[in-house]
C-alpha cells in the first residue's frame, strides 16, 4: 500500500510542475471570461520593501474600481532576469518595480509598454529622464539615489569644501588615520563610486544629447579621459595612497565607521552602519577634482508596464491616476525611505538633514545611463580603474585599452 | 532467507487473492484509496491540459496527455505490474533530465539573448510601441469614450470645445454636447460607456487600448489615443507594419525594414531595428565559440586551467585525506577522536561563505588580511591580484574545504579493510611498504575511485568556490573579452550568458555548456570503465 500511496503523489508533483512549465494554470480560462459583470485582475510585481505601499494603493484601487490586484512578492535582484525571460511568454506581470537602468535592455528585448504622465513636471528632472529612452517616457518614477560625501561631523564640523583638493587637505588636518576613503570593491574596481569625481574632469562615460538622453559615443577618451586616469595614477597605491584597491565596501565602510576617515563617498544604503556605530553623520555633495562639477550617477526606481499586458487600460489607471499621486509616493517614501522623485513629497521629506544632502547631491547628478550598451562597459571600466589604482598598469596605456575595447565591443 | 516462501493462502471460492490496492471484495480500502489518488492525478492532468489548450501550448497538452493516459494504463490495468514501479522514475527522467537537455540543445540552436528574446509578433508590437510617439507638446485632454452601431470613438474637451471622433471620422466639433465638469456627459448621436463598463470587460479595454482617432483628415497630423480611458493625447507613430511583405516602413524617412534571417528587420543599407526576435542559427553558437576571436583564445586557456584545477584540487585533498586518514588510523596517536573532530569541521561550513572568508583574509594588505599579517609577516602578497598566486589561493582554499571529505571517506575505507587479508600478507613476509603497496592501496581504490571520477567531475562544475573567491579574476589583459585568468568553463559560461546584468546571449551559453557536457560524460565514462579493470584485477 505504501507503494502505491507514494506513486500518485509524484504523479501530482510531476503533473503540477508540467503545469509550471505550461506556465498556464487555470488563470487566462478565469480572466477571460471577466467580461461577463467579472472584474479584471491586475499583476504586479514587488519587493519585499515596497510591498506595503503599493498594498495601500492598490486597496485604493481596488476599492474605486473594483479591479482585483494580485501582488506578487519578489527579490529586487531576480526582477529584472524574471521580467525579461517571462513577459514574452506570456506569463508576466502587468506591472513591476525596477530601476531605470534596467530600461536598455527592456526595450532591445522589447518587453516594457510606454506610459504617459498628464503632468510629468512634477517629478524631479532627473527622475522623469532617466525613464525616458528616445524620447519617449517607459516608467512611473519614484524614488531616486545616489551617492554623495559623507561627513563625520566630530572630525570635520565645518561643510565639506568645494575643490576635492581642500577636503583631503581638512581631512589629513582632522588628524585621523585616513583623510579619505573610498569604496574601490577590492580589485574589482568600482567605477559608479568614483563616477563624481571622474565627471569633475568632464569626462562622462557617454555623450549626451542636449536633451540628456545618451548617445552610444564614449565620452571618457580625449585629454579630459586622460586627466582622469593621470589623476587617479596619482593618487593610487603607486602615488599619494589617497586611494587603494585593498579597500572593499566592506572595509572602507569599517573605517568610516571607526572613526578612521573624516570623509567617505558612500550611498544611502550605507548610512544605517555608520548610526550604527555610533557616527554622527552630514551629507554633502561631492567636490571638484578637476573643476567642473562632480555629477555622480543618480539611479531612479520606478514602475515599468509591460509591453504583453492584457489590461494596459487598468495598468495604465493604476500608475498615473494612484500611484502618481502625493499620498501613494508618501506612503513608498516610508515603506523604503529613499529620495522621492515626486518633487511635492522630496521637499516635504528634506526636512531631513540626511535626505536633503542627498536630495542636493542628486541634483548636481546625471541619470546612469539606461542604454543597453551601458552593460558592456561597467566590466571594462572597473578593471581599467583598479589597474590604476593599484599601480600595476600605467594609467594613460591603461585608459587607451579600455577605450579601445568597448569601441570593439560596442561595435 | 531459508524460508521457504508461502503459496498465497486460497480464498473459499478457490481463486488466488488479489493484492489489496486490485481488491473490490471485503473493506476493499486498498482500492478506494488508490482510486481517490488517481482521481487527485486525472483532476490535476485535465487541469493542465485544459491549461496547454487555452494557451494554445501544443507540446505541454501532448506530453501531458500522454503521461495522463499512460499512468491511468498503467495503474488499473492488470498486466501492467513493473510499470508501476518504474513509471514515476520514468517521468521524473523525462521532465528533469531529457527535457532540460532537449531545451538546452534547442537554445544552443538560436540567437536567443539580448535583443532576440520574443517572437516575430512580439518584436513587431515593441517597435510600434516605441515608435509610436506623444506629439511634443501635445496636452492632455479630458477624455471620454463613446460608442454608435458598436463603434468605439472618443470625445474629448479641448479648451471647451467638445470634439468626437471614431477610428474611421476624423475628430469633429460637437457643440451640442453637454459637459460635467470638464468632462463630456452625453454627445447627440452617440451613447456615452460608463467607466465602469470599460473596466469589468477586459475585450473593451483592450479594443479603447487599440482605438487611435484621427485628429483630422491630414494622416500627419496624428491621432487621439487614451492609455487608461479617462484621458487622452496627440501620438503620431513613425514606423508602419506590413504583415503581407513582413516589413516595416518608416513614414518620415521612408526607409523599409524588412525581415531577415537573422531575427531583425533590416534596412538595406544594413541598418536594424532594435527589436528582433529569435529565430534558428544552426551551429553557429558552436562554431562561434571555437572561431571568435575573443573566446578561441579564452576558451584554450580556461579550458587547461579547468583541468588543471579540477585535478589537482581531487590530487591535493584526497592525498592530504589520505594522509591524515592514515595517520588518525593508528591506535598510538592519543586523542584520535577529538582530532577528528577538528578535521571534519571545514567541512561543515557552507562552502560559498568559507570563500568569502578566505577572500577577506587573502586581502593583500595586511592590515586588513590576517593570512599576510599572521602568516607572513606583514608582507604584502597580492594573494588575488597575481594570476599564479590567485591560482594557487583557489587550489589551497578548495583543499582546506575538500580535504575532509577525503579524510572521513578514507578512515571509512581503512577501518572497513579485511584484517585476514593483512594477516595473511604479514605471515607471506610482506613489509609494510609492501602491504601498503600491494593490499592496502589497491582495495582502498576500489571504493574510493568512483568517488574521485564523482568529485573531479564536481570540482569541474566548481562555480562557488571560483565565483566567491576571485570572481575569476584577475582579468585577461590581452583580450577584449570579459574573461579572467581564473574562470573555469562555468564561470565563463556564467560571464557570456549575461545573468549577471550584461548583455545576455543564452545561445552561445547553451553551445557551451553541452561542450562541457561532452567533456565530462566522456571523461566519466573512461573513468568508470578504467575503475571496473581495477575490480576485476583483485
Amino acid at each position: 500500500m505504501r507503494k502505491t500511496a507514494a506513486l500518485p503523489v509524484a504523479m501530482v508533483a510531476t503533473v503540477a510542475l508540467l503545469a509550471a512549465c505550461s506556465g498556464g494554470d487555470a488563470e487566462p480560462a478565469a480572466s477571460e471570461s471577466a467580461g461577463a459583470g467579472g472584474t479584471g485582475t491586475l499583476t504586479i510585481w514587488v519587493d519585499e520593501n515596497r510591498q506595503p505601499a503599493v498594498e495601500a494603493a492598490a486597496a485604493d484601487f481596488e476599492a474605486a474600481t473594483g479591479v482585483t490586484v494580485e501582488l506578487v512578492q519578489k527579490n529586487f535582484e531576480d526582477i529584472r532576469a524574471d521580467f525579461l525571460a517571462q513577459v514574452p511568454t506570456g506569463e508576466g506581470p502587468d506591472i513591476t518595480v525596477g530601476a531605470h537602468d534596467w530600461l536598455g535592455s527592456f526595450i532591445v528585448n522589447g518587453v516594457v509598454d510606454s506610459v504617459d504622465l498628464a503632468d510629468a513636471d512634477a517629478f524631479e528632472a532627473v527622475a522623469t529622464e532617466a525613464f525616458t529612452y528616445d524620447g519617449q517616457l517607459y516608467g512611473l518614477p519614484y524614488a531616486l539615489e545616489t551617492v554623495a560625501v559623507v561627513r563625520n561631523t566630530e572630525l570635520a564640523p565645518e561643510p565639506t569644501p568645494d575643490t576635492f583638493d581642500a577636503m583631503i587637505e581638512a581631512g589629513r588636518a582632522s588628524g585621523a588615520k585616513l583623510p579619505f576613503v573610498i569604496n574601490t570593491a577590492g580589485t574589482t574596481g568600482d567605477a559608479y563610486t568614483y563616477y563624481g569625481l571622474q565627471t569633475s574632469f568632464g569626462a562622462p562615460v557617454f555623450e549626451q544629447n542636449e536633451d540628456g538622453s545618451y548617445t552610444t559615443d564614449i565620452g571618457m577618451g580625449g585629454e579630459e579621459g586622460q586627466a582622469f586616469a593621470a589623476w587617479l595614477g596619482e593618487n593610487g597605491m603607486a602615488g599619494t595612497g589617497l586611494f587603494s584597491t585593498d579597500w572593499t565596501y566592506d572595509i572602507a565602510v569599517q573605517e568610516f565607521a571607526d572613526g578612521n576617515a573624516p570623509y567617505t563617498i558612500a550611498g544611502p544604503w550605507a548610512i544605517a552602519a555608520f548610526e550604527e556605530a555610533g557616527i554622527d553623520v552630514a551629507v554633502d555633495p561631492i567636490p571638484s577634482a578637476g573643476g567642473e562639477t562632480a555629477a555622480p550617477f543618480v539611479g531612479v526606481q520606478g514602475f515599468y508596464v509591460s509591453a504583453q499586458s492584457e489590461n494596459a487600460l487598468l495598468a495604465n489607471d493604476f500608475l498615473t491616476n494612484y500611484m502618481a499621486t502625493p499620498e501613494a509616493q508618501t506612503a513608498l517614501y516610508e515603506a523604503d525611505p529613499r529620495i522621492p522623485a515626486l518633487s511635492e513629497v522630496a521637499e516635504s521629506v528634506a526636512e531631513d538633514p540626511i535626505v536633503a544632502g542627498f536630495l542636493a547631491a542628486s541634483q548636481n547628478g546625471t541619470p546612469m545611463p539606461s542604454i543597453p550598451e551601458m552593460a558592456d562597459v561597467w566590466e571594462y571600466w572597473n578593471a581599467a580603474q583598479s589597474s590604476i589604482i593599484s599601480g600595476s598598469a600605467e594609467p594613460a596605456a591603461a585608459w587607451d585599452k579600455m577605450l579601445a575595447d568597448l569601441e570593439s565591443n560596442l561595435g | 532467507m531459508s524460508t521457504h516462501v508461502h503459496p498465497a493462502p486460497a480464498d473459499p471460492g478457490g481463486t488466488v487473492r488479489e493484492p489489496h490496492a486490485r481488491r473490490w471484495d471485503g473493506t476493499g480500502w486498498g482500492f478506494l484509496v488508490k482510486l481517490a489518488l488517481m482521481a487527485v492525478v486525472n483532476a490535476v492532468g485535465v487541469g493542465v491540459v485544459w491549461a496547454a489548450w487555452v494557451q494554445g501550448a501544443w507540446g505541454i497538452l501532448a506530453a501531458s496527455l500522454v503521461l495522463l493516459v499512460l499512468a491511468d494504463w498503467a495503474y488499473f490495468s492488470k498486466r501492467a505490474l513493473p510499470m508501476k514501479y518504474i513509471l514515476p522514475g520514468l517521468v521524473f527522467l523525462l521532465v528533469f533530465q531529457l527535457f532540460s537537455m532537449g531545451y538546452t540543445a534547442y537554445v544552443a540552436m538560436t540567437n536567443y539573448g539580448t535583443g532576440h528574446n520574443t517572437t516575430r509578433d512580439q518584436a513587431v508590437d515593441a517597435l510600434l510601441i516605441q515608435n509610436e510617439r506623444r506629439v511634443e507638446d501635445a496636452p492632455s485632454y479630458p477624455l471620454t469614450i463613446v460608442q454608435r452601431d458598436g463603434a468605439y470613438g472618443f470625445a474629448i474637451v479641448d479648451e471647451g470645445v467638445v470634439r468626437v471622433g471614431s477610428a474611421d471620422e476624423p475628430l469633429v466639433a460637437a457643440p451640442d454636447a453637454t459637459l460635467d465638469g470638464t468632462r463630456v456627459s452625453a454627445v447627440p448621436g452617440w451613447e456615452v460607456v460608463p467607466y465602469a463598463t470599460l473596466m469589468s470587460d477586459q475585450a473593451l479595454q483592450q479594443e479603447i487600448v487599440d482605438l487611435r482617432v484621427p485628429v483630422s483628415d491630414d494622416a500627419d497630423a496624428g491621432s487621439i489615443r487614451t492609455r487608461e480611458g479617462t484621458t487622452g493625447s496627440v501620438y503620431r507613430s513613425a514606423l508602419v507594419w506590413d504583415p503581407d511583405a513582413v516589413t516595416m516602413t518608416n513614414t518620415e524617412t521612408g526607409v523599409v525594414y524588412s525581415a531577415s534571417d537573422e531575427g531583425s528587420f533590416v534596412a538595406p543599407d544594413g541598418t536594424a531595428l532594435p527589436v528582433g526576435w529569435r529565430v534558428g542559427v544552426g551551429f553557429d553558437n558552436f562554431t562561434r565559440a571555437f572561431t571568435d576571436d575573443d573566446y578561441s583564445g579564452p576558451l584554450l586557456r580556461i579550458t587547461v586551467w579547468t583541468f588543471a584545477f579540477a585535478i589537482l584540487t581531487v590530487a591535493t585533498s584526497f592525498l592530504l585525506g589520505l594522509l591524515l586518514a592514515i595517520v588518525f588510523n593508528d591506535p598510538r596517536v592519543r586523542g584520535r577522536k577529538v582530532l577528528r573532530t577538528l578535521f571534519i569541521l571545514p567541512y561543515a561550513f557552507p562552502a560559498f561563505l568559507s570563500a568569502l572568508l578566505w577572500q577577506g583574509m587573502l586581502n593583500s594588505n595586511p592590515d586588513y588580511g590576517i593570512i599576510n599579517q599572521l602568516f607572513f609577516f606583514d608582507t604584502r602578497i597580492p594573494w588575488l591580484e597575481d594570476p599564479l598566486l590567485a591560482k594557487l589561493a583557489i587550489i589551497g582554499v578548495n583543499l582546506w574545504l575538500s580535504f575532509p571529505y577525503w579524510f572521513l571517506v578514507c578512515t571509512g575505507a581503512l577501518q572497513s579493510l579485511p584484517d585476514d587479508v593483512m594477516e595473511a600478507a604479514r605471515i607471506d613476509g610482506a613489509g609494510r611498504w609492501r602491504t601498503w603497496r600491494s593490499i592496502t592501496m589497491p582495495l582502498l581504490l576500489v571504493s574510493t575511485a568512483p568517488l574521485l571520477i564523482s568529485s573531479f567531475a564536481f570540482n569541474f562544475n566548481n562555480f562557488t568556490i571560483i565565483y566567491m573567491l576571485t570572481g575569476g579574476g584577475p582579468r585577461f589583459t590581452d583580450t577584449a573579452a570579459v574573461l579572467g585568468h581564473t574562470d573555469i568553463l562555468i564561470s565563463m559560461i556564467y560571464q557570456i550568458s549575461g545573468v549577471a546584468g550584461g548583455r545576455a546571449d543564452f545561445g552561445l551559453a547553451s553551445a557551451l555548456s553541452i561542450i562541457i557536457f561532452v567533456i565530462i560524460g566522456t571523461i566519466s565514462a573512461l573513468a568508470f570503465r578504467r575503475t571496473r579493470k581495477l575490480e576485476e584485477v583483485l
